[in-house]
């Protein structure tokens, strides 16, 4: 269980929640604007309170 | 009445949603009237009147408790409930749950003002409330959530639309925020006092914590939900983009939670916290820009309807001031800046360019939208709104220009020295040469009230006018 402490240090947690973070985003952003059929379909979503009307 | 609108009025559960759009407009009076009473006593401490229920002190919090959690939240009950049932093309799931919201939601605000009134503070800023009044809103609060979240588990429409995203992550954070920040222990079971279970500094950062993320979740995550419902709507167009709102959501829900700590530069929390808070609040900038950049692109190519539709006109002014004091508070958050700032009117003028500029602005565009279709007919008056309007906006203008030039006065006549290294003006010479500007400010506040009870009239003679009847 030694190196749990390792986790309880400032400077390790720092860059490592840096890391988790960034590659979190850089995941959105290639979720969001990776694929064109995928963006496509994303903004189809745009148009869910306009058709409200319909319903 | 179209055949349309009568399918939804027995599809979807509107009765909740008309009474916390009334209790909005009468929230609305109340904490804007309380907001330029306490604006004349700075202005003149004479209306005081050596009663102590009307200081500034007591009124103070009542006036932002009624704005705040009366006016603003009953009208994110109400739109978010509008909005979740539309979207979701289902009804809420528990109209008794949704009953007991509104009940309580109401009884909180009655008895957070009588508190107020009365003395009883936890002197925790937004969060007076002592611990009976914070446990009510703890069991309201789960209450909205369950029925929010249940609404959305019964959607017919497969994708769960972005503005109920933005509801969901406020509902969720406004819960985490309120429990930490609140815990206390009372000091008896039968006494309103309690007293934190943080202490010093920490307390501090506790309390800015929560401060600052009550602004983030509660005054501008949930509204731009509100936001991106009716902008689309009144526009009749969709949103300009669909991957820019789920983008700069999920930057915006992220970066918030750090930035409370600038509430709190050059005092005694360590270097690399305000450090921290500032990096972070100069982050924020972008996502922020982002939900005012997508808002106000979705009127592109239809420009003509700022011209022609007071109601857009409302929705995008509201993005603008949402533009403007989320480049304001960035800049605020530097440490430099901060330091001239702090403690001054410009923080007041800050707060009001976003809660009149953006909050109410919002609100008022979303009702003038929202109201009519609640009781099935259309506006009273077009004209009344466009007065309403220009009678807010020129109130705003007026607020924030005195609180700058005086927020900034204030400042630099703080940090002034003589050649000797003495201070060059007592503290009293700032608070005379403010005069004029609250005088100023309190005039601002009374156009924004007249435009309020302008709106509440036409709202009254619109409902008369409409019908709540099922065919």
């Amino acid at each position: 269980m030694e190196w749990l402490m390792w986790f309880t240090k400032f400077e390790n947690t720092k860059p490592v929640s840096l890391v988790i973070f960034f590659v979190l985003f850089c995941g959105v952003i290639v979720y969001l604007f990776g694929s064109k059929q995928r963006g496509a379909q994303l903004e189809s979503f745009k148009n869910i309170p306009l058709q409200d009307d319909d319903i | 009445m179209t055949t349309t609108s009568v399918t939804n009025t027995e599809q979807y559960n509107y009765d909740v949603i008309r009474k916390f759009a009334i209790m909005t407009l009468v929230w609305g009076v109340v904490g804007m009237l309380v907001g330029v009473y306490i604006a004349s006593e700075l202005a003149f401490p004479v209306l005081n009147f050596d009663i102590p229920y009307i200081t500034f002190g007591r009124l103070r919090p009542v006036h932002t408790g009624a704005v705040i959690f009366g006016f603003g939240g009953s009208a994110l009950f109400a739109t978010s409930y509008y909005i979740v049932q539309r979207t979701c093309q289902a009804r809420l799931f528990s109209s008794g749950l949704a009953s007991f919201t509104f009940w309580g939601w109401q009884s909180i605000i009655v008895l957070a003002a009588l508190g107020d009134v009365m003395g009883y503070t936890q002197g925790r800023e937004y969060a007076e409330m002592e611990w009976p009044i914070d446990l009510l809103i703890e069991v309201v609060w789960v209450a909205y959530l369950v029925l929010f979240v249940g609404t959305l588990m019964k959607r017919k429409q497969p994708h769960i639309y972005v503005a109920n995203w933005f509801f969901v992550a406020f509902i969720l954070a406004t819960a985490l925020l309120h429990t930490f920040n609140n815990l206390a222990v009372p000091v008896s079971l039968f006494s309103m006092k309690s007293y934190s279970l943080f202490a010093g500094a920490q307390d501090a950062m506790t309390q800015w914590w929560y401060g600052h993320n009550a602004v983030g979740f509660f005054l501008t995550a949930a509204f731009l939900g509100m936001m991106y419902y009716f902008v689309p709507k009144q526009a009749g167009r969709p949103v300009y983009s669909y991957r820019l709102s789920v983008l700069h959501f999920w930057a915006i829900i992220f970066l918030y939670m750090w930035a409370g700590a600038h509430h709190l530069h050059w005092t005694a929390i360590p270097d690399w916290t305000s450090t921290l808070a500032a990096t972070f609040s100069i982050m924020l900038l972008l996502p922020s820009w982002g939900g005012m950049v997508n808002g106000i692109l979705t009127l592109s190519g239809a420009w003509d309807k700022m011209r022609t539709d007071p109601v857009i006109r409302f929705l995008i002014v509201a993005l603008s001031f949402y533009g403007m004091s989320t480049f304001e508070g960035p800049v605020m958050s530097l440490k430099d800046v901060n330091a001239l700032s702090h403690y001054t009117d410009w923080t007041i003028g800050h707060v009001h360019s976003g809660a009149l500029g953006w909050v109410a602005m919002v609100t008022f565009g979303s009702f003038y939208h929202m109201v009519p279709k609640l009781w099935n007919t259309k506006m009273f008056s077009n004209r009344l709104i466009n007065i309403h309007f220009w009678l807010a906006t020129i109130g705003i203008l007026l607020y924030i220009t005195a609180m700058w030039i005086s927020g900034i006065m204030q400042g630099l006549m703080w940090r002034a020295f003589d050649d000797f290294g003495n201070l060059q003006y007592a503290f009293i010479e700032s608070v005379a040469a403010a005069h004029n500007l609250y005088i100023m400010r309190a005039i601002g506040g009374l156009f924004f009230l007249s435009g309020m009870v302008l709106m509440c009239y036409n709202m009254y003679k619109t409902i008369k006018s409409g019908t709540t009847e099922q065919a």
